[in-house]
């Protein structure tokens, strides 16, 4: 609750010195006010790795669900597993797709491992911090979602998620907006039913439910099958929780899981500026002023002293 | 223009037209007192001209193609690199490199150092023509240009370092154009408005050290987003900021003592003998700020690599383009400027100052595109984008010509509007 206050004092004071209007219209600023670690009864889906068989009917479902575009390669093909982008890298999130589904051979497993990728729906997004319009915003129920209308495209919410995850449809002239997994939140989520890629899967891979009946059910899971599985529930505090968690039997660097980006919430690193801010503004003037009158003041008297 | 001078012609720096007794018109003002036949004679003759021809006829199109076909096709709209040249080279350049306006406006107006005055006002129309160009390159990058003023009136993000810096450059915008005013009215003959700005030009130049302190700052901030992307050695969570700012010092420095030689080399019949004639002195001086700037800059470089513990990567290929860019951006430009104030050499001071601004545009570079995602790959910006950075950035040297041949910047007005 401290910490809390002191980040909204940060931000009155921010909005405050560039200008009084910013002051007032500066209604409920970031709602995921994420330093409470996100909402209480926030929903999210545990991924368990281990169970993927790589039929991409995810991927499809999302498709469907949100109404985009064909995708260049049907959902049948399995080519697009070899496929790579820039860098070697596996396949990413893009404009046409808010989910993908990437295989990793492992040395030593029996198959190889599939890995479904879209916006994990942090506790503190850093998305959404780093908005300069605010277009983002953290649900009650969990889901990050974004607002196009006053979407400026800047793309500094691209820069800040640590997952790499929103695109940008660069190929509009007239109209680009970010695209992004939303967790189905207007046609589903709103609503109390899971996203449409949880529901469409043949193997049950993801569990829909409470974030903190989720975290304990995977604790349980590790427990119940010492050896299974790594003993790392991923999502559960990277950079401050996210509502998307994953269950794995490899190590999770091994399957392009970022295992470097420490517990706290991208914003922390942010803190160091923003609480300069305040002080610069008050202190700046009067420090400023004061120079200024004791280096015209010297030169007052020097003058004297010369006339004298 | 050379020739026209050892014709004997003189450029306007009076209201009243000598031979006639009558003021000047305003198109005489901006034809430089010419016939409208000399000065196009004179735009053709001057070789920088047709370079620039060559660079329009090229850059227009595709900055135009830009806005028909959208950035997917301008730029490799990357999704991993949301950032390119744009922003890399036409904020995050600029910036700190128009730092001047400031600067010069806290030494003259703040600290009374009125033998500075000569180049003060090239200060500040460097800082403002910088900013300004800034945003024009920011427009070209926005997804959505016209919706600019969105985070200021429709809807606001206040707690986002990016809303900091879109606030404070529109701001500090205006007071630059208010610190300017002084000049423009000269060359119009308006008495009032020179008057008002001179009442409060001590609450511009604190708003425009606040202002910038800020700005410069959030700009290093804004990759404080991105802790695991940026490269250790060029990212420091406590202290980003403040490398921002205390670079930008020296880079907004050297880039007027840059400007400043240029106008000297290629604009000597505008700069009178007051700007020619202190001009070395002048250098020195903003030298010595440059090089204490610099030495902060090295120690707080230094303090943060300690503080992070980020020695060990000074061993990787990635330490070798860090030491290359403290070696030759930071401390070769230092050990100039200290030789060049030891010994008196402005010439010396010049040198050091085009090598400093080389090395705030590596830094900014680095930080922005080629230490950017260090652990994945490297991106090349497209050509295109390449051609329109060019083409935006040779408008800025046109109008920033333009601005010289006429407002009173390097030469003092001779006349009545005191
Ligand atoms: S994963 Fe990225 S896009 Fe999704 S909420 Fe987190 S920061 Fe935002
Ligand atoms: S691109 Fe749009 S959503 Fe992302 S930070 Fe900029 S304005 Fe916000
Ligand atoms: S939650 Fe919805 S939007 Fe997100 S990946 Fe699944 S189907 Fe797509």
């Amino acid at each position: 609750m401290k910490k809390l206050d002191r980040r909204n004092f940060i931000k009155g004071s921010l909005a405050g010195g560039i200008a009084a209007a910013a002051a007032g219209k500066a209604r409920k600023a970031t709602a995921a006010g994420g330093d409470f670690g996100g909402y209480p009864d926030s929903m999210g889906v545990l991924v368990d790795l281990t169970k993927c068989v790589g039929c991409r009917t995810c991927e499809a479902a999302c498709n469907k669900e949100q109404g985009l575009p064909e995708p260049d390669k049907p959902f049948d093909d399995y080519s697009v597993f070899d496929e790579h982008r820039h860098g070697g890298l596996p396949r990413r999130t893009t404009e046409k797709a808010y989910t993908v589904v990437n295989r990793y051979n492992i040395e030593g497993r029996e198959h190889p491992l599939f890995r479904k990728v879209q916006c994990n729906h942090c506790n503190e997004p850093a998305c959404l911090t780093s908005c300069f319009v605010n277009a983002y915003t953290k649900t009650p129920e969990g889901a990050v979602i974004y607002n196009a209308k006053v979407c400026v495209g800047c793309r500094t919410c691209m820069i800040a998620c640590p997952f790499y995850v929103p695109a940008y449809s660069y190929s509009s002239a007239i109209n680009p907006v970010v695209k992004k997994c939303i967790m189905c939140y207007d046609t589903r989520l709103k609503f109390g039913r899971p996203p449409a890629c949880v529901e469409s899967c043949p193997q049950g891979v993801m569990t829909f439910g409470k974030r903190k009946d989720l975290i304990a059910i995977a604790h349980e899971k590790i427990e119940a099958t010492p050896g299974k599985y790594v003993n790392h529930l991923y999502g559960e505090h990277e950079v401050g929780g996210t509502s998307w968690m994953y269950l794995s039997d490899v190590p999770f660097e091994d399957i392009g899981f970022d295992t470097h980006l420490g517990k706290e919430p991208i914003i922390s690193y942010v803190k160091d500026f923003l609480a300069i801010v305040p002080m610069v503004l008050c202190i700046w003037p009067a420090l400023f002023t004061g120079f200024h009158l004791l280096s015209t003041r010297k030169q007052a008297n020097k003058e004297e002293s010369t006339k004298a | 223009m050379n020739k026209l001078i050892a014709e004997g012609f003189q450029p306007i720096d009076t209201l009243i037209k000598p031979s006639t007794n009558n003021p000047w018109s305003f198109k005489d003002k901006l034809l430089l007192g010419l016939t409208p036949q000399e000065y196009t004679k004179q735009l053709v003759r001057n070789p920088f001209n047709w370079i620039l021809a060559i660079i329009y006829a090229v850059g227009i199109p595709i900055l135009v193609g830009r806005f028909i076909f959208g950035l997917g096709w301008a730029t490799h709209s990357s999704y991993d690199y949301p950032w390119g040249l744009f922003l890399g080279w036409g904020l995050f350049v600029m910036v700190p490199l128009s730092a001047s306006g400031f600067m010069l406006g806290t030494t003259v107006e703040l600290f009374g150092r009125k033998d500075f005055k000569p180049i003060e006002r090239l200060g500040l129309l460097n800082g403002l023509l910088g900013y300004f160009f800034a945003v024009v390159f920011l427009e070209v990058d926005l997804g959505q240009p016209w919706r600019l003023v969105y985070p200021m009136f429709v809807s606001l993000g206040p707690a986002a370092v990016l809303f900091l810096v879109a606030w404070h450059v529109a701001t500090y915008l205006s007071v630059q154009i208010a610190e300017l005013v002084p000049a423009t009215s000269e060359l119009m003959g308006w008495v009032k408005p020179k008057k008002f700005i001179k009442s409060i030009v001590l609450g511009l130049t604190v708003a425009g050290i606040i202002l910038s302190t800020l700005h410069q700052g959030a700009l290093g901030a804004l990759f404080t987003y991105a802790p695991g992307k940026v490269h250790p050695l060029w990212f420091s969570a406590a202290f980003q900021w403040f490398h921002f700012f205390c670079s930008s010092i020296f880079g907004g420095l050297s880039m007027l003592i840059v400007v400043s030689t240029l106008s000297k080399w290629f604009l000597q019949w505008r700069c009178d003998a007051n700007f020619t004639k202190n001009l070395d002195k002048l250098t020195l001086g903003i030298a010595k700020g440059c090089s204490l700037a610099l030495i902060t800059y090295l120690v707080i470089k230094l303090v943060a690599l300690a503080h992070d513990n980020e020695w060990g990567y000074l061993l990787s290929g990635w330490g070798q383009l860090y030491i290359f860019e403290m070696t030759a951006g930071v401390i070769l430009p230092l050990v100039f400027f200290t030789m060049a104030i030891r010994t008196n050499r402005a010439g010396l001071a010049r040198f050091a100052a085009f090598v400093a601004v080389f090395g705030i545009a590596l830094n900014r570079l680095n930080t922005v595109l080629i230490t950017f995602n260090w652990h994945l790959y490297q991106e090349i910006p497209h050509w295109r984008e390449f051609v329109i950075a060019v083409t935006v950035y040779a408008t800025y040297i046109v109008v920033y010509r333009a601005v010289l041949y006429r407002l009173p910047i390097l030469y003092t007005w001779q006349g009545d509007s005191k």
